[in-house]
C-alpha cells in the first residue's frame, strides 16, 4: 500500500471500511492453515531435502543441482518436458478456439450438447481416458484396424508409444482446460462488435483477426495456462501412452524417487521443473495482464 | 428531383468547410418494399412498405417488439428478409453482406472497440477498405475534428464519458462516407441534459451531411422533435408514415392516437357518418363529432373516440356538445395544469390547461363542463382496431 492510500485510509468512512475487512480476512484462516501444513511445509522439506549432497542425505551441498545442470541428458529431459508442453497447448488452443467459438454461435439446444462433449472428459478418471488412447491407437487399435482393412496401411503403424501419439492423447485430455475459459470470454463478448465491424466493410475474417482475438486474448492466456501446467505434469499419461522409450520430468523424478531411492536428486530435479514450469506460466500470466487492461470495460 | 430539392436547402444553409464539402456525399433514397421477416412462427416485421426521400431523416417509433430493430438489421444486412426488397439508392441491397452495403450505423451501447483508441476506432472501416494510410490519416483528422474530439484520439472508449463515447460512433459511422446513417436508439444511454445536446449535435450533422438518416426509437419526444418523417409501428405493422405533425394532429389508427402523446379515449355509437366525420353518442352523454380516418365505421358500430388533454376546454356554462363531470384531481405542472374528470359513465377524462399566476386550482368536486377545441381536433376509431 503506497503512502498516500495509508494517509487516505485514516480518513472517516474509508477507516470503518478498512476495520471491516480487517476483519473479514481471518475467514481465510483455516484454507491458510490448510495451504501452510499441506503445501508449504512439504514444500520445504523438499527445497531442504534437494540440499543433502548425497543420496544417503548425511552432507549438505549443491551437489544435486550441480549434477543436473552438469548431465546434458537431465537438461535434454527437461527441455523435452517443456517443449512437449509447448506442443499440447499449441494443439489444443487450435482445436479448442473453434470449439468455442461454435459454442457462442449455437442455440441453446446445441450449446448443451456441445458443453457435455467438452466437459464428458472431465466427469471420466484420467487413467481410464487414457487407457482409450492405447485401445485406439494400439496395434491392433481402432485406428490400426481400420487402415489396414481400407488398405491404406500394409503393415500396423506405430502410433502407440510414440510422442505424436503422446501429444494426441494429451490435448483429448486437458480440452476441458482450454475450452473453459475460452468460452467464458468469448460469450462475453458484445455481439454488436462484430457487426459494427461488418458494417465498416470488414469482412469475418479481418472482424475476426482485429476484433474477436485480441478480446478474447485473457481467455485464451487462462486456457494455455492451465493446458499447459496440466500436461508438462501429466504423469498417468504421459507414463502410458508414451510408454519407456520417452522420458518426461513427471517420470524421470519417480524413477528417482521410487527405483533409484535417490531421494536429494529427486527432490533437486523437482524443484528445478517447478521453478521452470513456474518461469513460463509467470510468462504468460504478464501477457495476460497486458491484454486484460481493455477488455473488461 | 423532388427529394433533391428538398436536401438542398440544408447545403445552403451551412457553408461547408473544404473536408466535408469533399465529404458530404448526396442523400439517396432509401425503399423498403413489402418487408416481412418471420423468426420462427412469430412475424416480427409484416409487410412494411417505405419509401424515404433523400436527405431525409426518418423515426421508426413503436414500442419494444413492434419490429423497428429488425427492420433496422434488414437495412443494415445483419438480417436478411423472408420477403420483400431493400432498395438503397439505385441499387437493390437484399443480396448484399453488411459490408457491401455502405451504411453506417450507431449502436445503443455504441459497441466501440474497446482494445482500440479513438482514432483507431474511427480509423476501422477506412482501412477495412483499403485506404492508404495518409488517406485514413486525414480522414479521422476531419472526422474527429467534426465531432469535436480531437483531443481525445489516443484515448480508450473507456477513459471516455457517454457523450463523447457517442461521438465516437459517430464519427466512426460517417468516416466511410456511408449512403446511409442508422441510429439504433442513440439516446437512449444518456442522461436527460446531455440527450438534448446530442440531439441537435446530431440533428445539425446530419443536415450538414444531407445524409438519408433512420433513427430506430421508443421515445415519441425524440421522434417528434428530430425527425422529418415518422414511421409508427406496432406489432410488426406500420401504422402511419407521416411528418410529426401529421402524426401527431392527424393520428390514422387508434394505436398511434395512443402512443403517441396521450389522448382521452371515450366509449360510443356512430349515429352518422358522412364525408369522413361522424357523430358519435359517447357513454358519457353527449354526441360529439370526429373526423375518422378509417372509413371502415358505419352506422351503428361502437367507436372510440380520442381527443388530447389539451384539446379539450373546461367550461362553466352549459352548451351543446359538452361532456359534464365533476373535477377529481388537479396536478400544476409548471405551465399547465392537468385536470381529472370524472364523467357521469365513470370514466376518467384528463384535461390540460395553461395556469394562470396566482388563479386558483378547480378544487375536487367541482362540477365542470368539456368540449373539444374543435370536431378536427377528435378522432373517431372503430374498437376492434389497435391496441
Amino acid at each position: 500500500m503506497t503512502a498516500a492510500a495509508i494517509t487516505a485510509g485514516l480518513a472517516g468512512p474509508a477507516t470503518a471500511a478498512r476495520t471491516r475487512i480487517g476483519r473479514e480476512w481471518t475467514l481465510a484462516l483455516p484454507l491458510a492453515a490448510f495451504f501452510a501444513v499441506f503445501f508449504v511445509t512439504p514444500l520445504l522439506l523438499l527445497v531442504a531435502v534437494s540440499l543433502f549432497a548425497d543420496a544417503e542425505m548425511t552432507r549438505f551441498g549443491l551437489d544435486q543441482y550441480v549434477r543436473f545442470f552438469g548431465d546434458a541428458f537431465n537438461l535434454a529431459v527437461l527441455g523435452s518436458t517443456l517443449y512437449l508442453g509447448v506442443k499440447v497447448t499449441a494443439l489444443t488452443l487450435l482445436f479448442g478456439y473453434p470449439l468455442a467459438w461454435l459454442y457462442t454461435r449455437s442455440g441453446p439446444r446445441m450449446q448443451s450438447a456441445l458443453i457435455l462433449v467438452i466437459i464428458l472428459p472431465l466427469l471420466t478418471s484420467v487413467v481410464v481416458r487414457t487407457f482409450a488412447w492405447i485401445v485406439i491407437l494400439g496395434r491392433d487399435g481402432i485406428v490400426n484396424t481400420l487402415l489396414l482393412s481400407l488398405g491404406l496401411a500394409e503393415t500396423p503403424l506405430r502410433l502407440l508409444y510414440t510422442e505424436g501419439g503422446l501429444v494426441a492423447a494429451l490435448v483429448q485430455v486437458q480440452m476441458p482446460l482450454m475450452v473453459l475459459p475460452l468460452i467464458t470470454t468469448l460469450s462475453r463478448l458484445d455481439p454488436n462488435l462484430l457487426d459494427a465491424s461488418a458494417a465498416l466493410g470488414a469482412g469475418p475474417w479481418r472482424g475476426f483477426w482485429k476484433v474477436t482475438l485480441p478480446l478474447s486474448l485473457p481467455g485464451i492466456v487462462a486456457g494455455c495456462l492451465l493446458t499447459y501446467a496440466a500436461s508438462v505434469t501429466a504423469f498417468i499419461t504421459q507414463s502410458l501412452v508414451g510408454g519407456g522409450q520417452m522420458l518426461f520430468m513427471p517420470q524421470y523424478i519417480y524413477q528417482q524417487t521410487i527405483t533409484l531411492h535417490n531421494w536429494p536428486f529427486a527432490a533437486a530435479i523437482s524443484i528445478v521443473f517447478m521453478v521452470s514450469v513456474l518461469g513460463v506460466v509467470m510468462l504468460f500470466n504478464l501477457l495476460g495482464r497486458a491484454s486484460k487492461g481493455y477488455v473488461h470495460a | 428531383m423532388a427529394a433533391l430539392q428538398s436536401a438542398l436547402p440544408h447545403r445552403h444553409a451551412a457553408p461547408q468547410p473544404v473536408t466535408e464539402a469533399s465529404a458530404a456525399p448526396a442523400g439517396v433514397a432509401v425503399t423498403l418494399d413489402g418487408i416481412t421477416h418471420r423468426f420462427g412462427a412469430s412475424t416480427a416485421v409484416d409487410n412494411v412498405t417505405l419509401e424515404i426521400k433523400a436527405g431525409e431523416l426518418v423515426a421508426l417509433l413503436g414500442p419494444s417488439g413492434c419490429g423497428k430493430t429488425t427492420l433496422l438489421r434488414i437495412l443494415a444486412g445483419f438480417q436478411t428478409q423472408t420477403l420483400g426488397r431493400v432498395v438503397i439508392g439505385d441499387r437493390v441491397v437484399d443480396s448484399l453482406p453488411p459490408a457491401g452495403r455502405g451504411v453506417g450505423i450507431v449502436f445503443q451501447n455504441y459497441a466501440l472497440f474497446p482494445h482500440m483508441t479513438v482514432a483507431q476506432n474511427v480509423a476501422y472501416g477506412l482501412e477495412a477498405r483499403g485506404a492508404a494510410k495518409d488517406a485514413v490519416r486525414a480522414r479521422v483528422e476531419a472526422m474527429l475534428a467534426l465531432v469535436k474530439l480531437d483531443a481525445m484520439r489516443d484515448r480508450f472508449p473507456k477513459q471516455l464519458s457517454g457523450g463523447q463515447q457517442q461521438r465516437v460512433a459517430l464519427a466512426r459511422a460517417l468516416a466511410i462516407r456511408p449512403s446511409i446513417l442508422l441510429l439504433d436508439e442513440p439516446f437512449a444511454a444518456l442522461d436527460k441534459n446531455l440527450r438534448l445536446d446530442m440531439q441537435i449535435e446530431i440533428k445539425q450533422l446530419q443536415r450538414r451531411f444531407g445524409i438519408t438518416t433512420i433513427m430506430v426509437t421508443h421515445d415519441q419526444e425524440e421522434a417528434l422533435s428530430m425527425a422529418d418523417r415518422i414511421a409508427v409501428l406496432s406489432r410488426g405493422r406500420l401504422e402511419q408514415f407521416g411528418t410529426p405533425e401529421d402524426v401527431y394532429d392527424r393520428p390514422a389508427t387508434l394505436f398511434v392516437n395512443g402512443f403517441v402523446g396521450s389522448a382521452n379515449q371515450l366509449k360510443g355509437r356512430v349515429l352518422r357518418v358522412s364525408g369522413g366525420v361522424a357523430e358519435v353518442a359517447l357513454e358519457a352523454g353527449t354526441l360529439l363529432s370526429a373526423v375518422t380516418p378509417d372509413a371502415g365505421l358505419a352506422v351503428g358500430d361502437p367507436a372510440i373516440l380520442c381527443v388530447r388533454p389539451e384539446n379539450l376546454r373546461l367550461a362553466t356554462e352549459a352548451a351543446p356538445q359538452q361532456i359534464a363531470g365533476t373535477v377529481e384531481l388537479a396536478l400544476p405542472l409548471g405551465p399547465v395544469v392537468v385536470y381529472e374528470v370524472r364523467t357521469p359513465d365513470g370514466g376518467q377524462v384528463k384535461v390540460t390547461e395553461p395556469r394562470v399566476a396566482g388563479a386558483a386550482l378547480r378544487a375536487p368536486g367541482t362540477p365542470v363542463r368539456l368540449h373539444p377545441v374543435s370536431p378536427q381536433t377528435c378522432r373517431a376509431f372503430p374498437v376492434s382496431a389497435g391496441a
